[in-house]
């Protein structure tokens, strides 16, 4: 891992932004984000919020399922040499939270019946919601664990916890109330999205997701290096934006 | 009983960007306009949250809630159509600016063939090029007829560009100048011209320097902040409905915009149309607003199933041909790309702007011989910088693992050292394309869904194939170290993203018996009803739509106020 801690000296505050990019028209500057957030500077923390991070806590799971969901997603984005994986970025507590909101209850998909079983280039034609699904998938990858191991999914090595997903990616598995297959596609896009998501939603936790990919989070402007070779830039997350 | 309103001079249903064009140029010629918009109010400081992936690109925070509203889709008609009840394929956006908000900016002319392709397509190959199946026709109008509003819509809005060498002739230079060129582009254009292709730089509705147009709106430059698609632009750099057409209605006391307005009923007594009946969504009222025109301009889809709901028109029938509402429904094929792996260059590819790119036309159009080809038309090649969001963008070479040790290693490796050339392929109507109502789902009133009828053809596999190979081509001189490229298109498949470029179903054209609307977008058997979009494509061109969209609303503005004029057929 290279060295994230000092401060990017390519770092522009805004002020400076708005000075260097010309982002005026006629003397007055144009733009609705511009013109609602100056001035700018960072608010202080307080010591007791970097010592407590109060959002990891369970909204739906219940504690065998949290613990499932931190090993399964582990295996799928794992620590290594590059940096911490799912369990380490709170991938379980993202999709934890995910799944006590609209996204859980498929509050803006549309699920009216009737249902039928369609083409797979029709998309998802169930009636289960997300909440559901996961709650079936996670007792079926117990099920499963114990049928082919005697153990619990957390108790497996990392090979056999491994061969379990597969056996659900490739829809080995038994199961006739969810697709098996269709539960892991949802399992591995909800474990990128709590890896790489913004830190509010609670993954990526610290940004590290970020920084493992080079990737700078939310950046006011790149247009000083659209056309330069590569420039490692310091990340900052929405919160940077907020204590404006 | 609907709430009956006092009569306005015009109404608009849905204020995108066709919406807010025409009601930009029918306002400032003093009409009475009421814009019916059925999402909410948009403006440029609602984004000041906006470089949030998961929000916006992946819980689609700017699109219609298809909890209330979606489509069914079928492949064919020996198949159930079942709704769409996640977003996949394309993005429906909803509220004031519509899909206009949440645009790339690649603002693209038609070539000169596309607006005469069955003529065109005659002359040089014969009849016997076209397959029995395929719907082709011209457009009743030429490039040239339609270069004026073209240049108008891109003065508007202020497009960034140079001279694409194989287009259609321009009466002036692009208003502002072309964006800066990364270091991937460069690499593109070295391999291109080495290849004696012509490259230029896509035309952008991202502002490449502050722009004063000629309404007198200013707009500053883009920051290449890389959230462009699926979102707003936080300094309305971005050309869109919201900051650049709907102010200058506005301006002019004339324009009344009704947000939570949802169109249900185009009302219709003898041979003209007298108004619309619409719900407001936050009281469950329903409204009647009387008007002397009525436009429609709202997406695709709503446009033609307002009118089979409505009755106005007359509904396509596959079996005989006859009919024209819902007729020749397009897509674009969007798959025929490869992907370059470099493991010895890192480039800046998160950062980027939605029309920051460049283009090759050589294989668009009619630009090379299908004399030994299987297809017609054909699809720009780019190498677009868009801005590499972290969650959508983990490919590895060959594609697997898709999870795992590996796949991290590997992910995270060539998180900045992949590039991708893409096509963008062109979409023939065919006979059995088409749009309906559905007989069995219906909407949160009750009113049934649109049913799209659509499958990729042998046309659409061998374009796809052929510009895949093209673009691993360029993507081999360019020197990459691994290259994977799209080897069979398959089905068309509503659960992944390709393009929100749906067209056709009420298209225009010169005859009545094969178009809905004429070259003023005019309907043929409703003298007072305009219906405007990508509705009226008779097939989708190789490139992105909107420029099109937007020169045939400052057309059928033209109509419009002709029509006030003289009454009639305004052809």
């Amino acid at each position: 891992m290279v060295e994230e801690n000092k401060e990017n000296p390519e770092s522009l505050s805004r002020r400076k932004f708005i000075r260097n990019t010309g982002y005026t028209v006629g003397g007055l500057a144009v733009g609705g984000i511009i013109g609602s957030v100056l001035p700018l500077g960072m608010a202080k923390k307080s010591k007791e919020e970097k010592a407590n991070n109060f959002n990891q806590a369970l909204m739906y799971f219940t504690p065998e399922q949290f613990r499932v969901v931190d090993a399964a997603t582990e295996r799928i984005f794992p620590k290594d040499d590059h940096g911490p994986g799912a369990k380490e970025l709170g991938v379980a507590f993202f999709i934890d939270h995910q799944l006590a909101g609209d996204w859980g209850f498929n509050g803006r998909d549309y699920m009216q019946a009737p249902f039928y079983q369609g083409e797979k280039v029709q998309g998802y034609q169930g009636r289960l919601k997300r909440r559901d699904v996961f709650d079936i998938a996670i007792r079926e990858i117990q099920n499963h664990s114990k049928a082919v191991y005697k153990k619990d999914f957390t108790a497996l090595k990392g090979k056999e916890q491994d061969a379990i997903l597969s056996d659900f990616e490739a829809d080995k598995v038994n199961i006739t109330t969810i697709s098996p297959s269709g539960f892991f596609q949802m399992l591995r896009s909800v474990t990128l999205e709590g890896a790489y998501s913004d830190p509010l939603y609670g993954g990526n936790k610290n940004m590290d997701g970020w920084k493992m990919k080079n990737y700078p989070g939310s950046q006011m402007a790149y247009a000083d290096i659209i056309d330069k070779k590569f420039k490692k830039v310091k990340p900052q997350s929405l919160q940077n934006h907020m204590n404006h | 009983m609907a709430r009956k309103l006092p009569k306005v001079d015009v109404v608009i249903v849905g204020v995108g960007w066709a919406g807010g064009i025409i009601a930009s140029e029918l306002t400032k010629k003093g009409l009475k306009v009421v814009g019916l918009e059925r999402g909410k109010e948009r403006k440029t400081e609602d984004y000041f949250m906006v470089h949030d992936e998961l929000r916006y690109a992946l819980r689609y925070e700017l699109m219609q809630d298809l909890s209330k509203e979606t489509i069914t889709f079928r492949g064919n008609e020996n198949i159930r159509a079942l709704p769409m009840r996640q977003y996949g394929s394309f993005l429906i956006g909803d509220g004031l600016g519509g899909a206009g908000v949440h645009w790339n900016g690649q603002t693209f002319r038609f070539l000169p063939y596309d607006f005469e392709i069955y003529s065109k397509t005659v002359e040089r190959y014969g009849k016997d090029k076209i397959p029995a199946d395929m719907a082709l026709q011209d457009w009743g109008i030429t490039y040239d007829q339609l270069e004026p509003y073209y240049d108008k819509f891109e003065k508007v809005a202020g497009i960034s560009g140079e001279e694409n060498p194989l287009a259609g002739k321009r009466s002036s230079k692009y208003p502002t100048p072309p964006m800066k060129k990364s270091p991937a582009m460069v690499m593109f254009e070295k391999a291109t011209k080495k290849m004696k292709l012509h490259p230029y730089m896509m035309p952008s509705a991202n502002l490449s320097e502050s722009y004063t147009n000629p309404d007198g709106i200013k707009r500053a430059a883009c920051q290449y902040c890389g959230y462009c698609e699926r979102f707003g632009c936080e300094y309305g750099a971005k050309a869109d409905p919201v900051v650049t057409v709907i102010p200058i209605a506005n301006k002019t006391g004339n324009f009344e915009i009704r947000t939570h307005s949802n169109v249900r009923r185009i009302l219709k007594t003898g041979d003209k149309v007298t108004g619309v009946m619409y719900t407001d969504v936050t009281t469950g009222e329903e409204i009647e607003q009387p008007a002397d025109i009525v436009v429609l301009t709202s997406y695709v889809f709503n446009n033609i199933r307002l009118l089979l709901m409505s009755e106005v028109g007359r509904p396509y029938d596959p079996n005989t041909g006859t009919g024209v509402i819902g007729k020749n429904y397009a897509y674009q094929v969007i798959k025929g790309n490869a992907i370059g792996f470099f493991d010895d260059k890192e480039f800046n590819t998160f950062a980027g702007a939605g029309a920051l790119g460049m283009v090759v036309d050589d294989y668009n159009g009619d630009n090379f011989d299908h004399a030994n080809l299987n297809f017609i038309h054909g699809g720009m090649i780019s190498l677009s910088q868009t801005g590499l969001r972290p969650i959508q963008n983990n490919p590895v070479p060959g594609g697997k693992p898709t999870w795992g040790k590996e796949f991290k290693e590997k992910s995270v490796k060539y998180a900045n050292r992949f590039l991708t050339v893409a096509s963008q392929g062109s979409s023939m109507p065919f006979k059995r394309h088409y749009l309906d109502l559905d007989p069995s789902y219906k909407d949160v009133y009750g009113d049934p869904l649109i049913r799209i009828t659509f499958d990729f053809e042998e046309q659409d596999r061998q374009m796809a194939k052929f510009l895949a190979g093209k673009c691993a081509d360029v993507l081999k001189e360019m020197g990459a170290n691994h290259i994977d490229s799209m080897k069979d298109l398959g089905p068309y498949d509503i659960t992944t993203y390709q393009s929100t470029h749906n067209t056709g179903g009420v298209i225009m054209g010169a005859d009545p018996a094969t178009s809905a609307v004429n070259n003023y977008m005019q309907m043929w058997d409703v003298d007072n009803l305009f219906v405007v979009g990508a509705s009226a494509f008779p097939h989708n061109s190789g490139y992105n739509p909107t420029d099109t969209v937007g020169a045939l609303a400052y057309r059928a503005a033209e109509g419009i106020l002709k029509y006030r004029d003289t009454g009639g057929q305004v052809v």
